[in-house]
């Protein structure tokens, strides 16, 4: 297990500990009927694990960006706005049918993809800044989303979209968890079958390096961009068929901050280099848990925010260099008193 | 202390772990004199003007400085600075976002607010007083990089310094600026300042230097007046070669080389945007060639071009005889090129990626993005190789920063040996390594050319390149001066084409 | 900043011009822009870009912006970010209100509260990111979360101040004699100008003052263009940096008193998107965000910039709200490659040079 997943990890268990010692019965599960007279799995842990699918799918690609780029991208909220408007776009200019409602995902793809090759451009060719660049999308990227649909919220009526935003009939879990399960491994495929990771994470840590190994920095940078815009498509598409309808102004709002927070807790190093996607997914799910946990204790949406800037400076704090090399010299002296005491006590009696 | 001295060292000694950098090594510098501080890699110079400059601690030693009998302190650059040590790095140390004026002054004295106009006026005064050409509400960035360290040394000068340091200033500079930078190190030394100058332009150091003090291996070989002491002396001090005492080492080995097929590789007028002049070079198979000359003379911006490391400007290459395009890293790769770069640290290894990962790297691109090698697979190269070349490592995982710069050096050379390339070229591979492990590079390298490989060779080590080498370019200040072959390769003869000295016999 | 374009002698005797300093050629573009396209505007649209009140608007509807933007500059120039000014404006007004109101506070109490709030978001986020050594944009991020967490805290509901004294305050407004428009009976209506203004003017004055003036302000820029360079050079970086995000705190508390004076209102949704367009305003302004080069001059005109944008996209018809955004995304655009492309040229120029 790598030792970056510790931090997190401990995070994790002390949620989970917290909120056991609060609420016996916060982690329980039940079988209740819904709507549409399914049986499905409920309960506080799939409530956590269901409204963390966007931000785990769009860690992940933001994890790669920040890896091989070494800054973060501010705009995917916005480029999901897009995504989900053209997935909105093509299904109600046709009969909603699966091969349709793949098309339009494909069309939510491309387009996303096209902004990532935008911001990868900016910061590949041009060298500007990741949040600079990526700035440009964050402003006019909600409202292009808006004028895709010709402006107000349109609608979309299907229950088959039904089937990607809350349960496929006979499944008790809802389906956004189960497309997360889905991408993750695709992506560990992804990991597993190409150089991705260890190309990214070369030209993170050493760009001189890495092309003087052969490898091609810009497409690398530029690749990543692509990917976080396949990650965030797919978020907004599931945002949309959780509720029918694209608001273009607060579908995914501020995600953009959890999610570069994700990859933070996760122990990934914002400057860029090695990463694990497995910490920004359970960084993720961190930051839903306390979110959820925060609710329970009745704490108001807006106010959960304090609540999380907390959570989040004590962690960067804790890991800070200088905090980090304080508290190596306090356990070197410690360590130097406990010896000299059992020294003192071998030659002391 | 003596009136006319500005600064003395007396008995440095400094080591860090595993290396013991200075030992024991004086140091003296005149008011009013320009001292060159010259050693090969490894001899010590930075170690000792880190000292001097407050960047480390001494471990020993003293150091005493003009105006004061008290031994001089010295905990960080501040302090150095406050006792009247400027220094003038070869990267700008100034602010090329503000203008002269303000470089000249910010952050110096206890005023509060910026009095614009008395600040140009003193400026205006100082640039032209050192002949500086430079307005003082240019902004600096806008200055050439010749004109940029002499707002920095004039900086340090209206600091009322005593002993100026000045690191490699002339390496970016061209002829003109050089002479400009020389003519206001003339003028300093008028006033009295002491300049202790550190380049490895040979041909500077006998324009305008008084003394050189030559250290080696931590050590200090001696101090000399300039007109006593010929560059060949020179460099035979550097590189501890007596040329008395040389057994005449003569290249006996056998060359392997293969003049009936066409050169492995070829260039002619080959140049790139690092600096390397145009130049012709070829390379037989199977044979093992030599670049030599001291440090920063341009061997490795030459082979550096070759390989397309640097953006290539002009030339044409050919392969095996057949016409070739190298505008990139890759593009040698795929030619069976590999390259073993001199700075391992900035281009080398990938840190924070393991021993294993850092060894398959080269071999796993030519693989390509879609064929990444099994954990079995890398596993056994890795494995293969650590055997081998006897790399030092807790596992083939560990993060490669944290193994040792010679082990370092072993992996990144097996990283180009699992290549199986046709032509390796190695600039300078054994550095930082131990002697056994030298030795055994140097038979690989024979090994290697005996299988048909072709070895280009860069070394500061004569007896290195002499044992490996069947030819030899000799570079000096950028430029190829000479090829040495067969009987002419002896240690005096290549260190006399360094000197640039008339060819005696032999 | 003077150019002086006298010609100087180099060693060949050839005459050289003196270039131009980046920041100003940055900052000239930026005014240009601004007047080419209010000029533009009158010229085309004419009616409510000939309304002097409407120019005089652009300054009583942005006045925090204004400020705000001031903080952010300083904090560019040094090389950090700032984005929790958004979050602290708003915690501003709701505290503001909510003391004013339900405690009976006095104008004077409301003012020291303001600032109060700002200094402390700027010490603890100035000490962390300086002096602990942690990336601005988390910090201030979390400031963000913080302050607008803790707007909710402090009232959940959004409150319109009823404190007299404090309305009476904002309703005062400067008559500018000579320029008004005609009202729709005839009558000649003076342009009017708010309190906010004077106080965003006042700051903008004060902060160019300090940063060409003060040996601080030179510090900032020194800290900014090469923080190695500026340590070797004897300037305490750690507390450089610290003093350009505290200074950016309690700009923001100021600038949340006249957004504040400006709306009498506390909400949470306040000011919701400023830091970015605060950010925008300084880049547009010609202030570069690694640092080292910034002027607050081009910051103001920025801000006027990027709400003229707006206001010329509803004249020429397009209604729909997302095209101002667009609009902007695209100034925006060109300026960051504009910069990309100046610097670059620069670099190689000045290298080279000779």
């Amino acid at each position: 297990m790598k030792s970056q997943l510790v931090i997190p990890l401990f995070a994790l268990l002390l949620l989970v500990v917290f909120n056991l010692i609060r609420d016996a019965g916060f982690f329980s599960l039940s079988i209740t009927v819904n709507n549409n007279g399914n049986s499905v799995l409920s309960g506080n842990i799939i409530s956590i694990l269901n409204s963390a699918s966007e931000l785990a799918i769009i860690s992940i690609g933001m994890t790669l960006v920040t890896a091989s780029s070494k800054g973060q991208d501010i705009s995917v909220g916005a480029v999901a706005a897009i995504a989900g408007s053209v997935f909105v776009r093509v299904l109600r200019e046709h009969n909603i049918t699966w091969p349709i409602i793949i098309l339009a995902f494909l069309g939510g793809c491309v387009a996303a993809i096209l902004c990532g090759v935008f911001n990868g451009t900016l910061v590949a060719g041009f060298k500007i800044q990741p949040m600079i660049a990526t700035l440009i999308l964050l402003t006019a990227g909600r409202p292009i989303a808006y004028w895709i649909n010709g402006g107000a919220t349109p609608t979309v009526d299907s229950p088959l979209l039904g089937y990607i935003g809350s349960f496929i009939p006979g499944v008790p879990i809802p389906t956004p968890i189960l497309i997360v399960i889905v991408f993750a491994v695709l992506v560990a495929l992804i990991l597993r079958f190409t150089n991705l990771g260890l190309y990214t994470q070369a030209v993170g840590i050493n760009e001189k390096s890495a092309r003087l190994n052969g490898i091609n920095a810009a497409g690398m940078k530029i690749l990543s961009f692509m990917i976080l815009g396949v990650c965030v498509s797919i978020a907004g598409c599931i945002s949309v068929s959780r509720i029918g309808l694209i608001n273009h102004e607060t579908i995914l709002l501020d995600i953009e901050m959890d999610a570069i927070l994700a990859v933070a807790i996760g122990g990934n190093a914002l400057s860029g280099g090695k990463f694990s996607i497995a910490g920004s997914v359970i960084g993720a799910y961190i930051i839903q848990a306390l979110t959820i946990t925060l609710y329970a204790m009745k704490v108001s949406s807006t106010a959960v925010k304090a609540y999380k800037a907390i959570v989040i400076i004590a962690i960067v704090v804790l890991g800070s260099p200088v905090v980090q090399g304080y508290l190596l010299k306090l356990r070197d002296k410690l360590f130097q008193k406990s010896k000299k005491a059992l020294e003192s006590q071998a030659y002391g009696e | 202390m003596p009136n006319d001295i500005a600064l003395s060292m007396r008995n440095i000694s400094k080591s860090f772990p595993g290396v013991r950098a200075l030992h024991n090594v004086d140091f003296t510098l005149y008011k009013g004199e320009i001292h060159a501080l010259m050693g090969e890699n490894g001899a010590g110079k930075s170690t000792l003007i880190k000292v001097l400059t407050g960047v480390h601690p001494k471990d020993a030693g003293e150091i005493l400085i003009a105006g004061s009998n008290k031994e001089a302190n010295i905990k960080s650059p501040q302090d150095a600075q406050n006792l009247g040590i400027s220094t003038v790095y070869q990267e700008i140390t100034l602010c090329p976002n503000l203008t002269v004026a303000e470089n000249m002054f910010i952050g110096r004295g206890d005023y509060h607010f910026v009095n614009w106009r008395e600040m140009g006026k003193k400026t205006v005064e100082i640039l032209e007083k050192l002949n500086i050409p430079a307005r003082s509400t240019q902004q600096l960035a806008t200055c050439s990089l010749a004109v940029q360290q002499m707002v920095a040394i004039a900086r340090a000068m209206d600091m009322e310094c005593k002993v100026l340091i000045l690191d490699e200033p002339t390496s970016s500079l061209d002829e003109r600026e050089v002479e400009k930078l020389f003519s206001l190190m003339r003028e300093l030394k008028a006033r009295g300042v002491g300049i202790i100058f550190i380049t490895h332009f040979l041909e500077q150091v006998y324009e305008v230097c008084d003394r050189i003090t030559v250290l080696r291996n931590g050590e200090l070989i001696g101090a000399y007046d300039i007109k006593d002491l010929p560059r060949v002396q020179l460099i035979s001090k550097m590189m501890g070669k007596e040329l008395d005492d040389i057994s005449e080492i003569k290249n006996s080995r056998v060359s392997h080389a293969r003049a009936d097929i066409p050169p492995v590789f070829e260039a002619t007028g080959l140049s790139s945007a690092a600096g390397t002049k145009a130049f012709d070079f070829k390379i037989d198979q199977g044979e093992v060639n030599g670049f030599t000359g001291l440090l920063g003379s341009g061997r490795s911006e030459s082979v550096r071009a070759i390989f397309g490391a640097d953006k290539v400007t002009g030339g044409k290459i050919h392969i095996n005889g057949k016409p070739a395009k190298i505008s990139k890293p890759k593009d040698a790769m795929k030619l069976g090129i590999g390259y073993l770069p001199e700075d391992r640290k900035q281009d080398g290894i990938v840190d924070d990626l393991s021993v294993r990962e850092n060894i398959i790297l080269a071999l796993q691109v030519m693989r390509g993005f879609f064929h990444p090698f099994s954990r079995a697979e890398a596993e056994k190269f890795a494995d293969e190789y650590i055997k081998l070349l006897g790399i030092k490592t807790a596992s083939m995982d560990t993060p490669i920063k944290s193994l040792s710069g010679g082990n370092q050096q072993k992996a990144i050379l097996a990283r180009w040996l699992l290549t199986k390339p046709q032509y390796l070229i190695l600039d300078e591979p054994t550095r930082g390594i131990d002697v056994g492990t030298k030795v055994e590079i140097q038979k690989l390298v024979l090994k290697l050319a005996e299988e048909g490989v072709s070895v280009t060779f860069i070394s500061s080590e004569i007896e290195e390149m002499l044992r490996t080498c069947s030819r030899l370019i000799v570079m000096r200040d950028r430029n190829i001066v000479g090829e040495l072959m067969q009987d002419d390769m002896t240690q005096a003869k290549i260190m006399r084409t360094i000197a640039g000295e008339a060819v005696q016999n032999g | 900043m003077g150019s002086n374009r006298r010609l100087s002698a180099d060693p060949l005797g050839q005459k050289q011009r003196e270039p131009i300093s980046n920041t100003n050629l940055l900052l000239t573009i930026t005014i240009c822009t601004f007047f080419g396209m209010y000029g533009m505007a009158m010229a085309v649209w004419g009616s409510g870009f000939l309304n002097p009140q409407q120019f005089l608007d652009l300054f009583n509807n942005n006045a925090f912006l204004i400020v705000v933007s001031c903080g952010l500059t300083i904090v560019m120039i040094a090389g950090g970010i700032d984005i929790s000014v958004g979050g602290i404006t708003a915690l501003v007004t709701m505290a503001c209100v909510v003391y004013l109101d339900d405690h009976s506070g006095s104008v004077v109490g409301s003012m020291a509260l303001a600032l109060g709030i700002g200094t402390a978001f700027g010490l603890v986020q100035g000490f962390l990111i300086s002096y602990l050594e942690i990336q601005p944009f988390i910090i201030s991020l979390a400031g963000m979360f913080f302050a607008k967490g803790m707007t909710t805290i402090v009232s959940v509901a959004p409150r319109t101040a009823k404190h007299v004294a404090f309305l009476a305050l904002k309703q005062f407004r400067i008559v500018i004699p000579g320029i008004g428009s005609y009202g729709k009976t005839g009558n000649f209506i003076p342009a009017r100008v708010e309190l906010g203004v004077v106080i965003a003017l006042a700051v903008v004055l004060l902060v160019y003052a300090m940063l060409k003036w003060t040996r601080f302000g030179r510090n900032l820029y020194a800290v900014g263009g090469n923080n190695q360079s500026a340590l070797m050079l004897g300037i305490n970086v750690k507390r450089t940096r610290f003093f350009s995000y505290l200074i950016s705190g309690v700009l923001s508390g100021i600038g949340g008193y006249v957004y504040l004076l400006h709306t009498g209102a506390g909400n949470a949704s306040n000011a919701s998107a400023a830091e970015m367009q605060a950010i925008a305003s300084a880049i547009i302004g010609g202030t570069l965000l690694t640092g080292g080069v910034g002027n607050v001059i081009g910051t103001l005109f920025g801000v006027l910039s990027l709400k003229t944008i707006s206001n010329i996209v509803i004249a020429s018809g397009l209604r729909e709200p997302y095209w101002q955004s667009i609009t902007v995304g695209l100034m925006l655009c060109f300026f960051i490659l504009l910069q990309s492309v100046i610097l670059s040229i620069r670099e190689k120029g000045g290298m080279r040079k000779n």
